[in-house]
């Protein structure tokens, strides 16, 4: 089966005038296809900048490095010209911030009915015909009415519904979902998960779920990939991940999800300390110095990703935990 | 839109009346009358000149009469031009100067923002450094001191064009009037684009115009260009008002029969009606132009329709 | 990064500097080193062009007159003038704005709606209009000149004093019962030394611009005294015969202003760098 996304070492820099910032250091990772990967990391862990580099989205200062295949063409480092034939139909994503991710003076019709013109060649009028049955697929109220309003009509909740729908127009093989519903009310968040849960079971579609929350992303996927200070630092299946982590920062975050079945807590736990920024070089494990494990070895020998014992489960890690 | 257009209308019509007020009351209150620079007169040529001038009515009349004249488009005779109406001067050379000021408006427009969108695409680039530098000298230096230097050049020394001069129809005529007359508001169109532009092509939106595989092309015009233009609408005002100050220099040098011409020479004969007649359609104008800004405006971001 | 430190490494607006002191350094010292004055009537020499070994640098106009000491008188007269009337404008608006901004409330609106309505019409039309009424005078120059920059002056001013009137040294003031006068002269004013610095500098082009246009209308600066507007309109006239006498002031008024115009961006570039990035 050929990976829908296959990255290899990747790598992200900004420059700017005090030297070059590294983003994102060295990642590999596979998407296969219909799979849901779910990306865990803290700010700075360099999630996002990864699939920006993806998406040939990253901003004038940076530049990447490494190789990225999109269903088996490489598309990294590709003339906007040939992205532009993946990028918004078969190759989708969706941000953050619903607010201002679309478009202000446009109609929502508009800016639904515009990928259909661009991608399907469509006419005017059957694309408007395929965004109403796209925004009555993910549940938008009045579904007429809205495809005549602007965005700024429009709830949080329902934009983000939006922009999931145009990013299901053309019947995407790769969706990327960059923290879907952090910019959105608790219940407007579980709505959205569920809308994202239905269009999945749908279609043969892949999806990664990028967030820093890793109880929302358990709900969804297969696996996780787990990231810190531009590197991936552990990968497995959802369950392995979940049940028994090997490295010492997932077993962090582990703790960190609330739970409503376990013991009753004094405190919430939460993580010492503050991930290394972009610019602060790398001497070692950037975990040690937030480590309760951490030693002399860690501190001077970067650990590589590797094997972790059992199958498909990856981690790197000098020490990592026992199963 | 409709609605607002008629709310601002509504609010332009007293501004105007404020002004033409203002104007014939302040002109009424200066020392000495219109007929001062004249030689003596003997007083029954003096009374009779009054009364035809309707000069020795109280003032309150006469301020009622000259708004009736101007309801019915009479502005009143010019007190040196002794055979014209300002009416009929207005009339003379109204067309010329809309010629040169639309003109020189949709160069400045027409080139302007392209250029500053090419040279926000292409940030930072050798073209886009030269034309930032271009355009520091195009601001700064004045109508006035680019038209003869223009002129110089393309009229003296390569017999292109003529410097000076009018004829009815003629376009040659024009040509270095309108471009010194557009060059100040280009360039400053040009920077302002440009800087919009920049700070457009940073906003998120775009970036999902991107993601959804959109050519260039209409990321740009669909996308980037309405809110980019902002800056520019709000600048559309001021750039009349410096076109309309630069024509009255223009006219006067290149020779162009307008009403620019004719209200420097009022100025410099004291010829009351004249000045008053061209003061009025001068303000006139810069409010029309505040009024179309303003639809232009809420036409741009629907935001504002919506009283946001 | 500091304001000064940001202004010293513009280089662009050092070497315009540059520029304007030596303009400003020739017009004061220049006269020294001519020969001839700027009223002498050289009739032998009449309209003759430039040539640096002949008795006249940068030839004579119609009457003779030497152009490089009339020239550097235009530069000294264009220069008074904006000074003085920089002086005039930035006071008023200082003023004017200071006791709106501390004033608040209905007289703040009040003010602020006067400035609003002045901004819309040209300074021009009113200058002319008020050229017919009173026939043309010095003082009447002096004051449409003032007129300009005022108006921007006294909004940054009145912005920079509403924020400030809030800052708690101002309640210090207050409650140890320093008068209303005092508390603006004392507290507020040293306060808005920075942008008004800036704005200052970019005024002064706008005035030498107005000055010169409405000395170039015949407006303005009247014989025998010339300022480079009057000296470009008669230039403007001779342009086929003596180009040099349009050049020359020409270019001089020219690059004086390019030159303000670079500073004044400079300035204002290093002191928004404060806030927010300058693009």
């Amino acid at each position: 089966m050929t990976p829908v996304l296959e990255m290899e070492n990747l790598s992200v820099h900004f420059a700017n005038r005090h030297g070059a910032i590294a983003a994102v250091r060295e990642a590999t990772l596979t998407v296969l296809p219909a799979e849901c990967v779910g990306i865990v990391g803290e700010s700075g862990s360099g999630k996002t900048q990864t699939f920006m580099a993806v998406m040939g989205l990253l901003s004038g200062g940076a530049c990447a490095a490494g190789s990225v295949r999109f269903e088996g063409r490489e598309i990294l480092g590709a003339p906007a010209s040939e992205l532009n034939r993946v990028r918004g139909s078969k190759l989708t994503m969706i941000f953050q911030d619903p607010m201002t991710s679309l478009t202000p003076h446009l109609k929502v019709g508009i800016q639904l009915a515009e990928v259909l013109v661009t991608h399907s060649h469509m006419s005017w009028r059957e694309a408007e015909k395929a965004a109403l049955r796209a925004l009555e697929r993910v549940r938008v109220p009045e579904a007429r009415r809205r495809l005549r309003q602007y965005p700024h009509e429009l709830s949080g909740g329902m934009r983000q519904r939006v922009m999931i729908g145009m990013s299901l127009l053309c019947d995407p093989s790769l969706l990327i979902a960059d923290e879907p519903t952090t910019a959105l009310d608790v219940t407007v968040q579980a709505q959205i998960m569920d809308i994202l849960r239905t269009m999945r079971a749908e279609s043969r579609m892949a999806i990664v779920l990028i967030s820093h929350d890793l109880g929302l992303v358990a709900g969804l996927a297969d696996r996780i990939v787990v990231m810190y200070a531009g590197r991936v630092v552990e990968s497995a299946g959802a369950a392995d991940i979940l049940g028994r982590a090997v490295h010492p920062y997932t077993a962090e975050l582990l703790k960190c999800v609330p739970n409503l079945r376990g013991p009753r807590l004094e405190r919430m736990p939460s993580l010492a300390g503050q991930a290394p920024g972009a610019a602060s070089p790398e001497t070692g494990c950037a975990f040690a110095p937030r480590c309760p494990l951490a030693d002399e070895r860690c501190r001077s020998e970067r650990p590589v990703l590797r094997d972790a014992g059992v199958a498909a489960h990856q981690a790197a890690c000098h020490h990592p935990l026992p199963a | 839109m409709i609605r607002y257009f008629i709310k601002r209308l509504a609010g332009a019509v007293p501004t105007l009346l404020i002004i033409i007020t203002a104007a014939f009351f302040l002109i009424r209150s200066a020392p000495g009358g219109p007929f001062d620079q004249e030689q003596t007169l003997p007083p029954e040529i003096l009374a009779n000149l009054q009364t035809a001038y309707g000069l020795d009515l109280p003032i309150w009349a006469q301020y009622g009469r000259y708004l009736g004249a101007l309801a019915r488009g009479d502005f009143g005779p010019s007190f040196k031009y002794k055979d014209f109406t300002v009416t009929e001067l207005i009339g003379q050379g109204f067309p010329v100067t809309l010629q040169l000021g639309a003109l020189a408006l949709i160069l400045a427009l027409g080139l302007g923002l392209p250029l500053g969108t090419y040279a926000a695409l292409h940030h930072r680039s050798a073209a886009d450094h030269a034309a930032t530098s271009l355009a520091v000298v195009g601001i700064a230096v004045p109508s006035f001191v680019m038209l003869p230097f223009l002129g110089l050049v393309f009229g003296i020394y390569l017999h292109w064009l003529p410097v000076a001069g009018w004829e009815p129809g003629s376009i040659r005529h024009l040509v270095l009037p309108v471009i010194a007359l557009c060059l100040p508001p280009l360039c400053i169109i040009a920077r302002m684009t440009r800087g919009s532009m920049l700070e457009v092509l940073r906003s998120q939106y775009i970036r999902t115009a991107h993601a959804k595989g959109l050519p260039l092309r209409i990321v740009i015009l669909r996308h980037a260009l309405r809110p980019a233009l902002l800056p520019v609408a709000g600048y559309l005002a001021p750039a009349v008002a410096s076109i309309m100050t630069g024509s009255l220099v223009v006219e006067s040098i290149a020779g162009l029969p307008g009403i620019g011409r004719y209200l420097v020479q009022g100025a410099l004969n004291r010829d009351y009606t004249l000045v008053m007649g061209m003061v009025i359609i001068y303000s006139a104008l810069l409010i029309a132009m505040g009024l179309a800004v303003d639809v232009l405006y809420a036409w741009l971001d629907p935001r504002i329709r919506f009283g946001r | 990064m500091s304001t000064i430190h940001r202004l010293r490494s513009n280089a662009g607006a050092a070497l315009a500097s540059g520029v304007i002191v030596l303009l400003v350094a020739i017009a004061v010292i220049g006269p020294w080193f001519n020969p001839n004055n700027i009223e002498s009537l050289d009739w032998a020499h009449v309209a003759a062009s430039p040539g640096l070994t002949g008795a006249h640098w940068l030839g004579t106009d119609r009457l003779g007159r030497d152009l490089f000491a009339r020239t550097l008188e235009g530069i000294r007269v264009s220069l008074a003038v904006a000074c003085a009337a920089s002086a005039i404008s930035l006071s008023v608006g200082i003023a004017y704005g200071a006791v709106a901004g501390y004033a608040g409330g209905r007289w703040d609106q009040l003010m602020m709606r006067f400035i609003e309505v002045l901004s819309g019409l040209p300074l021009i039309f009113f200058v002319i209009f008020l050229t017919v009424i009173f026939g043309r005078s010095r003082y009447l120059l002096f004051l449409a000149i003032g007129a300009i920059g005022w108006l921007t002056m006294a909004r940054i001013v009145r912005g920079q004093t509403l924020s400030i009137r809030q800052r708690e040294f101002i309640e210090a003031a207050v409650a140890s019962g320093a008068g209303t006068g005092r508390i603006i002269l004392r507290h507020v004013v040293p306060n808005l030394l920075g942008p008004v610095i800036v704005y200052a500098t970019l005024t002064i082009p706008q005035i030498i611009l107005f000055e010169s246009f409405l000395s170039f209308l015949g407006l303005g600066i009247q014989e025998p005294h010339a300022s480079l507007g009057t000296l470009i309109a008669e230039g403007a006239g001779e342009m086929e015969a003596a180009p040099w006498m349009l050049l020359v002031p020409g270019g001089v008024l020219a690059v004086l202003l390019v030159c303000l115009s670079i500073v004044g961006d400079g300035l204002r570039d290093a002191m928004v760098g404060d806030a927010g990035e300058a693009t």
